[in-house]
């Protein structure tokens, strides 16, 4: 190993003391109510702290190891902590022993890296390489759509499952949604979610108010958002890029103690209950029709089953989503597309050519706006009830987390991410109190070692030579 | 109002003063540049060439002074316009000293962003676009001539879908010149292009640089420290010196200029240079 | 105008704890020209590591408030800094040289993560302790109404008007303060120059998050309760004060602090509680539109 051994083993004990000094108190001491009186005591974690930050120094000495190309004894030590991790040798808590596994993965990961890219990049180069990546990029989106259109006729499709479906096509269709503001037009939104709110309370109002229908609400309510991001946005997008990302924040939370202290409207924190839920044909999903209505097994003179409202609301939002990647790809083709990613690029050269910047950002955030504003009247209309609790910034952040976990930009890359991130933790429920912890970390992660996120690939919106000839080098 | 083209200058620059705070970058500038010709702005650094360029192109207000430009039809006074006017409304395009163009995007697309107003009202502001209507199609398709066009000039076809910023430095800045031209412009702002070029593509860019003067028969406002470009391609040359205007004329006017020499070119050696 | 005496007494003890969080905003800003959405988080980690802190002064016995105050304020100031000083080392300090948004964007995560870090390991129920300093004294009555000052808001703004001057002190007078500075104007120029560049960012990220751990600990010591929460709300508000006063400027931030101070609390005593946070929000919003360089910043003249 040579003499960079005793360098590595001080680095890895500088951040273990780091990761000490970090722990000692927060995770150390545990702060619990003794009950009756008012004051704290302690449930002691140091054994907990200990381990991890043993573990900490193992995982930096095996990445310095790795960055140093000592692969195997870096791949020895990521085995040996997913040996730890996964075996039944009982650890303080059941999230170390996730967490010894994990850094063990993440390091055997890092450790095959280099090998791993360069005979992934050397397979793509080959013609037969080239080839699948080309089949590939073309195939795809058409492959996962098709899984998307069939899965309610697969066995797999039971209530939980599309309950799932469902809520990673809403995450899908925001993140497309937000893909527009945030990775074409380059303008860094923290209160995406203010918009989903005006789209649902105007369902909620409309209809248990005024009797109105989903059908007739939804373009409403589309365009109540996007007046609402108008509004909003016209004074503000002029602002630098940091600065509108605080600013967005603050109007989505603005929005939120509105209607969390306007009674009258909108009954304040216990919310809109016994919302209708979206009609086939006029027709109502229920086992026995409201006066007047008739249900929808009725009408279609079948048998009903509960399932039947979830496969319907499932395609519904199946709907809306393609609508929102349809129109959005063919907006990236146009002028005002282009002008969208060329401002995100550089603001500066686009005023030079002549380009009016406020009015091109407004459109990309009208946009955005309105279907946040479509997805809101979805999630009224699934849930029946809705209450400022489901508009948190910490909304916002899941939904921009998953555009630029996607890679900016990437239509792709947005549902590839909404499965992973709200997915995988709905599957792995014993994690699901870490699922946050993560979000944010991975948000670190991907800027720091990826920052183009999962599908860095970008297709131009138009070609002088066809893809693929010589022409583009 | 209006004024027929040949007659009086494109652009004229009067009493032009730009302040920040209390540093005064422009002290009283006057000149003017004219249709169909060459005229070079330089100076030796932080002589204020660029906030001049700033300041017709609208990226400052001018504290004091009046630009007039003369272009389709009518007068604008440019120090009265918003900024993204000025190149819409006055056709006034511009370069940057620090080469600006859209990294990620592609040549192309950088050429069709550049004729985005024209495009957008074909489009219908992106309504026809949407429902693919043909006029905007043969709208699309004479903007992609344009730029093909363009690309040949400068000579960059091949490389039409490779990302810009991919280019080397060279290519760059040509196609920084071409992406102002495809907006069709009646005065074109260079600022520097001839920085960090070799001798090779400086000499190409002379070239470039004269057929616009002579093929397009636009005006060109160029601020350059390369002697060899200056000298040889400017029709007319206004020196700056501490935001002053110390000396304007025909290049072998300017370069004996006793006032030039001793503020700029330094001693005769480096006045031979071009 | 005694109720009015009271609340300006209480605006200014608020006011006071946003200025320190403010600042933290404001260095980081001037030198790297980044939000760190994160330092609201350093705020709530050092009012828990304070938390922990007292239960520990009052388990070992040390019963004498004035000490138990100064070893909770240096242990949460030196803790809170290596908070600080992580964060920089491994969320932002790769990300120079990124695309524009990047840092912003891993602000945000490393945000998120502390929030659930700290949720995770002490719980999400507020916590209650740091009532340490009782009582006060009356400063007049009128109308039928006592104007009290606590002891320890008088401990709030003494400490704070303390710190604000060594403080100013550090970076008027000090090596750390010049090269600090010297980045500010021209991070290239000052490491050609032999600024150590790496250094000083890092010292700014360690100083801010002190003296957010004393706002930490302050705050926990008026409120008496904390949660994981706390970060979020008080880091826009001290966020909007380092924009109010002109982010970059020192004085700036602490005047600032004091306004949003004011307004928060005239607001909640006169027109409503519900809405004080709106008005907050809407005074950013206000200010970055038709005064983005605050009260005491300068303009910024945009290069091109």
């Amino acid at each position: 190993m040579g003499p960079r051994l005793p360098l590595m083993l001080k680095d890895a004990g500088l951040t273990a003391f780091v990761a000490a000094a970090l722990g000692i108190f927060i995770v150390g001491f545990r702060t619990v109510d003794t009950g009756g009186g008012k004051g704290l005591s302690f449930d002691y974690h140091l054994v907990d702290l200990a381990v991890a930050v043993v573990v900490i120094f193992i995982g930096r000495l095996g990445l310095s190891m790795a960055a140093n190309g000592q692969r195997w004894p870096a791949i020895v030590l990521g085995g040996a902590m997913i040996a730890a991790g996964a075996s039944p040798m009982k650890l303080p808590s059941g999230f170390l022993h996730w967490f010894v596994a994990l850094g063990g993965v993440l390091l055997v990961i890092r450790a095959i890296w280099p090998w791993a890219s360069d005979a992934m990049s050397a397979a793509a180069r080959t013609p037969s390489g080239l080839a699948l990546g080309k089949a590939r990029s073309r195939w795809f989106g058409w492959l996962l759509l098709g899984a998307a259109v069939l899965m309610p006729f697969t066995p797999i499709a039971d209530q939980k499952t599309m309950d799932l479906g469902v809520l990673i096509l809403t995450y899908v269709m925001l993140g497309w949604g937000l893909n527009i503001v945030v990775g074409l037009a380059g303008l860094l939104d923290l209160g995406y979610v203010a918009f989903y709110a005006v789209g649902a309370y105007a369902y909620a109002l409309l209809s248990t108010q005024y009797g109105l229908g989903f059908w007739t609400v939804l373009p409403l309510a589309g365009m109540m958002a996007a007046l609402f991001g108008i509004v909003l946005g016209f004074p503000v997008l002029r602002l630098r890029g940091d600065y509108l990302a605080i600013v967005t924040l603050g109007f989505g939370e603005i929005i939120r103690l509105v209607l969390l202290n306007w009674f009258d409207l909108t009954n304040g924190p216990a919310g809109i209950g016994s919302i209708p839920g979206p009609t086939l044909f006029g027709a109502v999903f229920a086992e026995t029709p409201p006066a007047g209505k008739q249900t929808v097994s009725e009408m279609l003179g079948i048998a009903f089953d509960g399932n039947h409202r979830l496969i319907f609301l499932y395609y519904i939002i199946l709907g809306l989503a393609l609508v929102t990647n349809l129109f959005t790809q063919r907006m990236r083709r146009l002028p005002v597309g282009r002008a969208w990613e060329a401002l995100r690029e550089d603001e500066t050269a686009c005023q030079a050519l002549g380009i009016n910047p406020t009015n091109t950002k407004l459109t990309a955030f009208a946009i955005g706006a309105m279907f946040a504003g479509f997805a809101g009247s979805f999630f009224a209309a699934k849930q029946r009830f809705i209450s400022p609790e489901s508009f948190v910034f910490i909304e916002s952040a899941i939904i921009l987390a998953i555009v630029v976990l996607g890679g900016m930009g990437s239509q792709i890359g947005v549902v590839l991410a909404a499965v992973l991130l709200i997915g995988l933790p709905e599957w792995f429920r014993d994690l699901g109190n870490y699922r946050m912890l993560a979000f944010g970390l991975a948000m670190v992660l991907i800027m720091v070692f990826r920052p183009r996120g999962l599908i860095s690939h970008r297709e131009p919106s138009i070609r002088l030579h066809p893809a693929g000839s010589g022409g583009s080098g | 109002m209006t004024s027929s083209p040949s007659t009086g200058p494109l652009i004229e620059v009067e009493h032009l003063t730009m302040r920040f705070g209390g540093l005064i970058a422009i002290d009283d500038v006057s000149f003017a540049a004219h249709q169909k010709a060459i005229t070079a702005i330089i100076g030796p650094n932080g002589a204020g060439k660029t906030t001049v360029f700033n300041c017709i192109t609208g990226f400052y207000k001018p504290t004091a002074g009046r630009l007039t430009l003369r272009g389709v039809g009518r007068e604008f006074l440019l120090e009265r316009m918003r900024g993204h006017e000025i190149g819409q409304k006055a056709r006034v395009a511009r370069t940057f000293q620090n080469i600006r163009l859209f990294a990620g995007m592609t040549v192309l697309e950088n050429l069709m962003v550049a004729q985005h107003n024209k495009l957008m009202r074909a489009s219908g502001w992106s309504v026809l676009g949407l429902l693919g209507v043909a006029s905007f199609q043969r709208a699309e398709a004479a903007a992609v001539e344009l730029a093909r066009l363009w690309l040949e000039r400068i000579g960059l076809m091949a490389d039409a879908d490779r990302p810009a910023g991919e280019l080397p430095y060279g290519d760059q800045r040509r196609l920084e010149i071409a992406r102002a031209m495809c907006t069709e412009p009646v005065l074109l702002c260079l600022d520097e292009p001839a920085a960090g070029l070799n001798p090779r593509e400086s000499a190409e860019l002379n070239q470039l640089l004269v057929s616009i003067r002579d093929r397009d028969g636009i005006g060109v406002l160029l601020i350059e420290h390369d002697m060899s470009v200056v000298m040889n391609i400017s029709d007319h040359i206004v020196v700056l010196d501490y935001g002053r205007k110390i000396a304007e004329g025909v290049p072998l006017a300017v370069r004996n200029d006793p006032a030039v020499i001793r503020a700029y070119l330094g001693t005769d050696d480096e006045a031979n240079d071009g | 105008m005694a109720y009015f005496t009271q609340q300006l007494i209480n605006a200014i003890t608020l006011g006071a704890i946003y200025g320190l969080i403010a600042i933290g905003y404001t260095m980081v800003y001037g030198i790297i020209g980044m939000i760190n959405f994160a330092h609201g988080e350093v705020f709530m980690v050092g009012a828990f590591i304070s938390l922990i802190g007292f239960v520990i002064c009052s388990s070992v016995g040390i019963s004498s408030a004035p000490v138990a105050i100064v070893l909770v304020l240096l242990l949460a100031m030196s803790f809170s800094a290596v908070y600080g000083w992580a964060i920089e080392r491994t969320a932002y300090r790769p990300l120079r040289g990124s695309f524009r948004l990047a840092p912003l964007i891993s602000a945000i995560g490393v945000s998120i993560a502390l929030q659930n870090y700290v949720q995770l390991a002490q719980g999400a129920r507020p916590k209650p302790g740091g009532q340490v300093v009782s009582g006060g004294f009356n400063l007049f009555t009128a109308d039928g109404f006592d104007v009290r000052v606590t002891w320890l808001q008088i401990i709030i703004v003494v400490v704070t008007i303390v710190l604000m001057a060594g403080f100013t002190w550090v970076i008027a007078r000090t090596s750390l303060g010049r090269q600090q500075r010297a980045c500010e104007q021209d991070m290239k120029m000052a490491s050609l120059l032999g600024v150590n560049v790496d250094r000083t960012i890092s010292l700014t990220f360690v100083l801010g998050a002190a003296l957010a751990a004393v706002a930490g600990m302050l705050f926990l010591m008026y409120y008496g309760v904390i949660d994981f929460f706390i970060g979020f709300l008080a880091g826009i508000k001290a966020f909007t004060a380092a924009v109010l006063g002109g982010i970059g400027s020192l004085p700036g931030a602490m005047l600032g602090g004091l306004l949003i101070g004011l307004i928060e609390v005239f607001w909640a005593g006169y027109f409503s509680s519900e809405y004080k946070d709106v008005a907050v929000f809407a005074i950013l919003v206000l200010v970055l539109i038709f005064r983005p360089s605050g009260l005491l910043g300068k303009p910024e003249i945009e290069k091109v």
